[in-house]
């Protein structure tokens, strides 16, 4: 990639280095020391200055995260569990609602899709009261369902396969399977959804993502602690008495490393499908 | 999040977004297998208009098949709207008649009782942790939202400028923070922020020797809320205006350097008025994202609360409590779903006013374009 302004050893250009890296130290500092206090003791982290290099105290931190928060494996395991039930829902009923959008001409359809899109618009807080109650009264409090049935399908996971099949798939391939006699659903299974990998692979880790870090819907619909996701259990070892750091930043830790790996190999794709809706306006 | 003021895009931006956005596989996607049934599809669809194959065969069985082509595109949105009107447009409703009730939902339907306006009376004339948190939202919006986009147009502009190689990687860096875990990144800060060894104030003491702050303090924790905050979103902001400015056709800068623009001159003269309108579009995710404020301040500021219990009180004298945190502390702290569902009703009539009101101000020139 070039770029306009002649790339030379310029003050200028050594100004925007340096503004540019001072930012992404205050980015990343936050994430290192995570990953520090995670081995080192609470009196270790207590001292002055901090520890600025990893010391040998996870496991002891890991066993006190344990004892403070005794389901926490299992909490884990929810958390896993529910993200890979939204992502695989999502993965189905977007593809299938975006390549609706994408591929059929019907009635009302730029309604229905700017329906879709404005439903983005939706502030989380005006549904979270009669949220609970349609929980209650589906008897889905505390079940891992009340979190990924009303996130199985999201307006922007239908925006963006309607993105991708709209110009990645050509017309002709539907219309000519159509001809030979496939199914509605039959194109769509056989031919469209085979074709659509990496949208679906963009989609997927979104899904996956924003399942794990989700807060506030466990937050109202989950009271049982063996039920916990990792955000609810590791907020629960705030304010109780004396505070385990150590033990905190290694949960933190454990909540942020799989992002991590995730993003470190698909940072280029997560940003530019969570961007998508912006820069796509 | 993220959504478009004007869905239908056109073609180009389209294309431009599969190839940049969905990934690598697409470019075989596309040439391999199309290849493939290409000469079938010429076969079938070229010779004739394309119903005219069907008319050949068994007529019910055509109709069959015209009725299933015209249902199916409705059978395959429905997920999407069966879910929202059963977890979206319902609780939304409910929560509009449940807001003229006074009712504890401990009582069950029957405890309700009808009051009117009463709810939205008591919130807008005496609810006063209501204002007070409003203006705590308002003070965090201005003070974590400003900074964002005041650091990611100059960010956008140097990693654009500056960067080749390395852009992707700073970019990513940047963008870290947004997908991260809110309540563990928070707690993270909680222990960074810490009176006696936090390092910021390490940090603080020794760049400008200041006395160890204890950030939850009154005076103190909006700041501590605002630089979480603009630490995590400053680098999305800075993702939308890189790819605003990357679509700035290359002569103008071209030409602004063959006549001796300096960087600076760049920058005000091309980057900035080509950027309105997507400044428009950031500057109104930032306003509608920080009066929906919550996790942020209800995990920083749990800390000062000394028990666990007591989260979503905004810690002492509520000075970090958002809006969206009263909507939360009235509904299921106070067991007040009718008031607190009047909270929700009149924070959203406000985030649809400031809306409008940015639309008016910044968007004014960038309607027709």
């Amino acid at each position: 990639m070039s770029t306009v302004a002649h790339r030379r050893f310029s003050l200028d250009n050594l100004l925007a280095y340096a503004i540019v890296g001072a930012g992404s130290l205050i980015m990343l500092i936050p994430f290192y020391f995570m990953f520090i206090f995670a081995t080192h003791t609470d009196r270790e982290i207590m001292s002055v200055p901090p520890p600025l290099l990893p010391g040998d105290a996870f496991l002891m931190n890991l066993e006190i995260l344990l004892t403070r928060i005794p389901h926490f494996w299992k909490n884990v395991g929810w958390s896993v569990y529910i993200a890979l039930m939204t992502t695989a829902l999502n993965l189905f009923f977007c593809s299938l609602a975006g390549y609706a959008f994408a591929m059929y001409e019907f009635r009302y359809k730029k309604q229905l899709f700017a329906l879709v899109m404005g439903t983005m618009l939706l502030p989380a807080f005006v549904t979270m009261i009669p949220t609970v109650l349609v929980m209650s009264w589906l008897g889905w409090l505390n079940e891992p369902r009340a979190l990924y049935i009303p996130a199985a399908c999201t307006a922007l996971g239908v925006f963006l396969m309607r993105q991708y099949i709209g110009s990645a798939i050509p017309r002709e391939l539907v219309e000519a399977a159509r001809m030979d006699g496939c199914s509605e659903f039959g194109i769509f299974w056989r031919i469209v959804l085979p074709l659509t990998g990496p949208a679906l692979g963009t989609l997927g880790l979104i899904t996956f993502i924003a399942s794990w870090n989700n807060f506030l819907g466990p937050l109202i619909v989950l009271s049982d602690m063996e039920k916990f996701t990792i955000p609810l259990a590791l907020r629960s070892l705030q304010g109780t008495g004396q505070t385990p750091w150590g033990a905190i930043c290694a949960g933190a830790a454990i909540a942020v490393l799989p992002l991590l790996l995730i993003f470190s190999v698909a940072s280029r794709r997560l940003i530019d499908g969570l961007t998508a809706g912006a820069v796509k306006s | 999040m993220a959504l478009p003021v004007s869905p239908p895009p056109d073609p180009d931006q389209d294309a431009a977004l599969a190839s940049r956005g969905a990934g690598d596989g697409l470019a075989e996607g596309t040439t391999n297998v199309p290849a493939s049934t290409s000469l079938i599809a010429e076969d079938l669809a070229s010779p004739t208009p394309q119903h005219s194959g069907a008319v050949a065969r068994p007529a019910a069985a055509s109709r069959r098949r015209l009725t299933m082509r015209k249902a199916a595109p409705y059978l395959f949105i429905s997920p999407f709207f069966i879910l929202f009107l059963v977890f979206g447009l319902f609780p939304l409703l409910f929560s509009i008649y449940v807001s003229f009730f006074q009712w504890d939902a401990a009582t069950g339907l029957g405890g309700m009782e009808w009051v009117g306006i009463d709810n939205y009376a008591f919130v807008l004339m005496q609810d006063d942790w209501f204002h007070k948190s409003l203006y705590n939202t308002a003070w965090m919006g201005i003070a974590g939202g400003l900074p964002q986009h005041l650091v990611a147009l100059p960010l956008a502009f140097f990693l654009h400028t500056a960067f080749g190689r390395w852009r992707n990687t700073f970019v990513g860096i940047y963008f870290l923070p947004f997908i991260t875990s809110t309540v563990a990144i928070s707690l993270v800060f909680t222990s960074l922020f810490s009176r006696e060894f936090g390092v910021v104030n390490a940090m603080l003491g020794a760049l400008l020797h200041l006395e160890n702050i204890d950030w939850w303090q009154p005076q103190y924790s909006k700041t501590m809320i605002s630089f979480v905050v603009w630490w995590r979103y400053v680098g999305f902001n800075t993702v939308l205006y890189l790819s605003a400015i990357q679509t700035i056709p290359r002569d103008l800068f071209e030409a602004a350097i063959m006549d001796g623009a300096s960087r600076w001159q760049q920058f005000r003269h091309i980057t900035l008025p080509m950027l309105k309108p997507m400044i428009y579009f950031a500057v109104t995710l930032t306003i509608i994202g920080s009066l929906q404020l919550f996790e942020e301040p209800f995990v920083l500021t749990a800390a000062s609360a000394g028990d666990g219990r007591m989260s979503g009180s905004g810690g002492i004298d509520q000075a970090g409590k958002s809006a969206a945190m009263h909507v939360f502390t009235t509904g299921f702290g106070e067991n007040d779903f009718g008031t607190a569902s009047a909270v929700a009703w009149i924070l959203f009539m406000i985030i649809a006013l400031m809306t409008m009101l940015n639309n008016r101000l910044l968007g004014r020139d960038t309607e027709g374009r």
